[in-house]
């Protein structure tokens, strides 16, 4: 590791122990109390400490909403933005100085409806930024309107007859954008989340994580017909990579596959085992994206990673460029720059 | 192929010596109408005239081939003199098609002359261009020297030895049509075919011969041939000594952009989304990442100003650039770098509007949408820059301007400037000023908000510093401790602070110079592309005996100190503009000064002859 980063800071030699509370910062929090929100804050700053990453090289970035308040309560360097363009700035950040950890807090407003252009491009270009995606399906900040993943009918103020709009799927989209990491989690899960949002961070490359996060509010309850802890065994599928897809309280239930249309079996039942089931596979675009598909109530909400594959991240292709150039042409000398072209002398 | 090749007649041909010439080419865009003009020009530079040009070319890539829409131009004027413009009109229209000559033809003085490709004005063309007869035939240019040369011809016999397509000797033309030229304006053909080498000597050696061969016959042609009476002469300007190029305002900017980073230490992030006129920037720094230069495509403008503002919060150089539509879309961006005090230049390439309007065409209708298009308080540095060449040194500007104030500074070029060029006299790297950029480092009593007493700014603390963990955003903060606040007096304050810090630029802005007489009581203000045109016609005015001075504006916001006293000192002041008068609001709304505009929309330069006329009737009514 070099002495300073690409930008003169200069750099401890050892990463001090953290604790979750050297993340914390004075401000006191301004979220609903009971807001799911909390649970987010608490998992990230549970999996900071952990890192072994100088406090100073985090930096937080958010666009506008409840999510987005995120920055002022993590104590690393933060960048409370404007609507939908978190990945955008986070994008120039990371380019800037790609030794920085460059975390994204984003709803599924900011995300998917005003910045939903900045989180397609972003993912696709595999810059290595953390994207959390706060999904409560509504707005909060805004007092309660319908969101993109609203579902269709759904009485809202802005839709006082019910939503006449089809929602988005923000697991499919992240996908469909070549995201080389894509995850779900659930805000009332703690230790899943804590889990998942350790694994994301360690991915090198553009991450995606959805979080169902409860809106006590405006969209109270919005999860709980499969994430209360009476049905959650029997309404949720863990996805782990290499390993059937088994689920249900006994473990008896699973996926199968017939043809390319995914099925719920019961292991046991005519004939049914586990080898006749859907082998998790996070290196498989189709199967993720078939699993992306998994709704209830027909299916289980699958949650975990559901994808993630190695690729160049987009600040290693432009350093690699750039380390060509100077191969090539040699570092920048603004005089040959200057007679690049025609030049004439006049004495 | 000099002139002691000639035959007996040629020799007695006479060599007239003229001060300044204007060469306008037409055709086709597909026809090389703008890489022929290209090549006229270097050719010219590097004899040493004084040259100006203007490319004009339509907004379809390939409009219907033959029709007024497709039409293209390129014109230069080159002296032995000091110019300032591309020439009001043509001396020599070259008409590749009936339409070239149509659209062109109202802009031609009389006895200019015409060189017609006969060879495209056959019925089919003529209908395209609407003409009812031929008019090389029907008397329409009985006031002109026509020259009608089968060019098309001409070149497929040239080329009858090289092994191509018809198709692809066809294509050469515009190279004979330059060798023509080349002989009339006593021109070296060395310059054009190297780069025939340079630009097809790897794809294909043919190209190479085929196109030289063009060119070479061309030139004898013009030799040979009894049409032409005379041969021309423009001797070389007297330059300042030193090293020059041609630069057009485009790569003027990407160039200054590349210079203040590289003396500044910091890396160089261009964010930008591709758009008419200004898409020449991006493509120019990308070819520069030697420097280290980061060029970021992005998705839409938004994201090209938002990750331009991530990079300086990072400690890059953040610039974005666009045209006027592009700069209607970050506006929200640019009032997070005001509100984040971020350092931050937008480069707005000006064009034809509202909308889409004239992608193409030159306008000066962003200045009140720079200076003020965006909500609420929202104070910034404003430069203008006056020809190619000043493009340089004003991207420079607006670099060292936005990284000490900690600001966003726009920079405002126009389709003119963009794509018309200048000779540069390329200035030494040694003696360009040192661009300082500090970062704060000290976390001792570090306040994200506090000031520096000199400039207002803020400290610049990158992400990576220890010590410095802080959070900024588009929220109003409190001032030193940039917590978020919503206090009523805070944010007063606040608005104050923004405007005072832009306010403070003034002590690093030079004293407004004026050219001509001091005690002149009719004084012309301008900004931007518009220079060139005015100066000239001052010159001109003056010389016929009117006291008029000029003061040309590189600051808009803020304004030089003393340009309050120069409006005050004359009798009139007129402001000359490529809009329905923005800089003429902000003066009298600034000065509450009583000033006239001078003003016209049609997507196109001043010319010189219809300023000189305004200035005189404003000089009769004084």
């Amino acid at each position: 590791m070099s002495p300073s980063t690409p930008l003169g800071a200069p750099m401890p030699q050892t990463t001090p122990k953290y604790t979750k509370k050297d993340f914390q910062t004075e401000q006191e929090v301004r979220w609903c109390p009971g807001c799911g929100d909390y649970s987010i804050l608490n998992a990230v700053q549970q999996v900071f400490p952990q890192l072994g990453i100088p406090r100073e090289k985090f930096v937080v970035v958010s666009g506008i909403g409840c999510s987005s308040r995120f920055p002022y309560y993590v104590n690393t360097f933060g960048f409370h933005s404007i609507h939908g363009r978190a990945p955008a700035i986070a994008s120039g950040v990371k380019l800037a100085n790609p030794e920085l950890s460059v975390w994204i807090a984003t709803g599924d407003g900011d995300g998917l409806s005003i910045g939903g252009n900045h989180l397609l491009h972003t993912l696709r270009r595999n810059t290595d930024v953390k994207i959390l995606l706060f999904n409560n399906r509504i707005y909060g900040l805004t007092k309660g309107q319908y969101s993109p993943t609203s579902e269709m009918g759904k009485i809202n103020k802005s839709a006082p007859f019910g939503t006449v709009e089809q929602p988005v799927n923000p697991i499919s989209v992240a996908l469909a954008a070549e995201a080389t990491w894509v995850g779900r989690s659930v805000g009332v899960y703690p230790k899943h989340l804590i889990d998942t949002v350790k694994r994301m961070a360690l991915h090198k490359g553009s991450a995606f994580l959805e979080i169902y996060q409860n809106c006590n509010v405006f969209n109270n309850g919005a999860f709980d017909s499969f994430t209360d802890k009476e049905v959650r065994d029997d309404a949720n599928v863990v996805l782990e990579h290499g390993k059937p897809l088994v689920f249900g309280k006994n473990r008896d239930k699973g996926i199968r596959a017939s043809g390319l249309k995914p099925e719920v079996v019961t292991l046991g039942q005519n004939g049914v085992t586990e080898k006749d089931l859907l082998v998790h596979d996070e290196t498989s675009q189709s199967l993720s994206f078939l699993l992306s598909r998994l709704e209830p109530p027909e299916f289980p909400v699958p949650i975990g990673v559901f994808r993630a594959v190695s690729m160049p991240t987009l600040e290693q292709r432009v350093a690699d460029q750039i380390q060509a150039a100077r191969k090539k042409l040699g570092e920048g000398d603004l005089e040959k720059l200057f007679r690049s072209g025609d030049v004439w002398t006049v004495k | 192929m000099s002139s002691e090749s000639a035959t007996t007649s040629q020799k007695s041909r006479k060599k007239e010596v003229l001060e300044s010439v204007v060469i306008r080419f037409a055709g086709d865009s597909g026809d090389g109408v703008q890489i022929t003009g290209q090549q006229f020009t270097t050719t010219t530079a590097t004899l040493g005239n004084d040259l100006s040009t203007f490319p004009d070319y339509p907004a379809e890539i390939r409009a219907p081939a033959g029709t007024l829409a497709g039409v293209s131009g390129y014109q230069i004027q080159f002296s032995s003199g000091d110019i300032h413009t591309p020439g009001d009109r043509p001396d020599v229209l070259v008409a590749f098609n009936p339409a070239a000559l149509m659209a062109n033809l109202k802009e031609l003085p009389s006895n200019s002359i015409i060189i017609a490709n006969t060879d495209s004005f056959e019925a089919l063309d003529l209908k395209k261009a609407n003409c009812k007869s031929n008019p090389l035939e029907d008397g329409t240019l009985g006031a002109y020297q026509v020259y009608k040369v089968p060019i098309t011809t001409l070149t497929l016999k040239a080329l009858e030895s090289v092994e191509l397509p018809h198709k692809d000797k066809e294509r050469c033309k515009n190279f004979f049509a330059l060798g023509i030229l080349y002989y009339l304006y006593s021109r070296p053909l060395e310059t054009t075919l190297s780069w025939f080498q340079e630009k097809f000597g790897k794809k294909d050696p043919k190209l190479v011969e085929a196109n030289s061969l063009a060119l070479k016959a061309g030139y004898s042609y013009g030799e040979a041939c009894e049409l032409f009476h005379s041969q021309y002469v423009v001797p070389p300007a007297k330059y300042a000594p030193g090293t020059y190029r041609n630069i057009s305002g485009n790569e003027a900017i990407a160039l200054g952009l590349v210079t203040a980073c590289k003396l500044a230490g910091r890396p160089l992030f261009y964010g930008s989304y591709p758009i008419t006129p200004a898409s020449d920037v991006l493509h120019e720094l990308a070819r520069h990442k030697n420097f280290g230069v980061i060029t970021f495509q992005a998705e839409d403008e938004i994201a090209a100003v938002t990750a331009a503002i991530g990079a300086s919060y990072a400690g890059a150089v953040g610039v974005t650039g666009t045209s006027g539509p592009g700069l209607a879309l970050k506006s929200e961006g640019i009032n997070l770098a005001v509100m984040t005090e971020t350092p931050l230049v937008i480069v707005d390439v000006q064009r034809g509007g509202p909308s889409t309007g004239l992608p193409t065409k030159t306008e000066q209708a962003d200045l009140l949408q720079a200076v003020f298009g965006r909500n609420s308080e929202s104070p910034i540095c404003v430069l203008a820059a006056a020809t190619p060449a000043d493009c340089f040194a004003t991207a420079m500007e607006s670099v060292r301007l936005a990284t000490k104030y900690m600001c966003p500074v726009m920079l405002l070029s126009d389709g003119y400037l963009a794509n018309g060029a200048e000779p540069w006299l390329i200035p030494k790297a040694e003696d360009l000023p040192k661009i300082e950029v500090k970062f704060h480092t000290d976390p001792k009593n570090f306040a994200p908000y506090a000031r520096d007493e000199v400039t207002l700014a803020r400290p610049w603390a990158i992400p990576g510093t220890p010590g410095l963990e802080h959070r900024v955003g588009g929220l109003e903060k409190s001032h030193i401790h940039g917590n978020v606040s919503h206090d009523p007096e805070n944010h007063d304050f606040m608005c104050r602070m923004r405007a005072a810090k832009i306010q403070r630029i003034v002590q690093d802005v030079p004293a407004q110079s004026v050219e001509g007489p001091e005690d002149a009581p009719l004084l012309l203000v301008s900004w931007g592309s518009t220079y060139g045109s005015i100066r000239a016609a001052r010159e001109a005015a003056y010389h016929r005996g009117i006291k008029v001075a000029h003061a040309h504006l590189r600051y808009i916001n803020p304004f030089p100190a003393n340009l309050g006293a120069i409006l005050r000192r004359a009798k009139r002041v007129v402001v000359p503009e490529l809009n329905l008068g923005q800089l003429l609001f902000l003066l009298r709304a600034k000065f509450l000064v009583d000033a006239r505009g001078i003003n016209k929309v049609q997507g196109r330069p001043f010319k010189v002859t219809e300023l000189v006329s305004t200035i005189e009737q404003e000089a009769k009514t004084l």
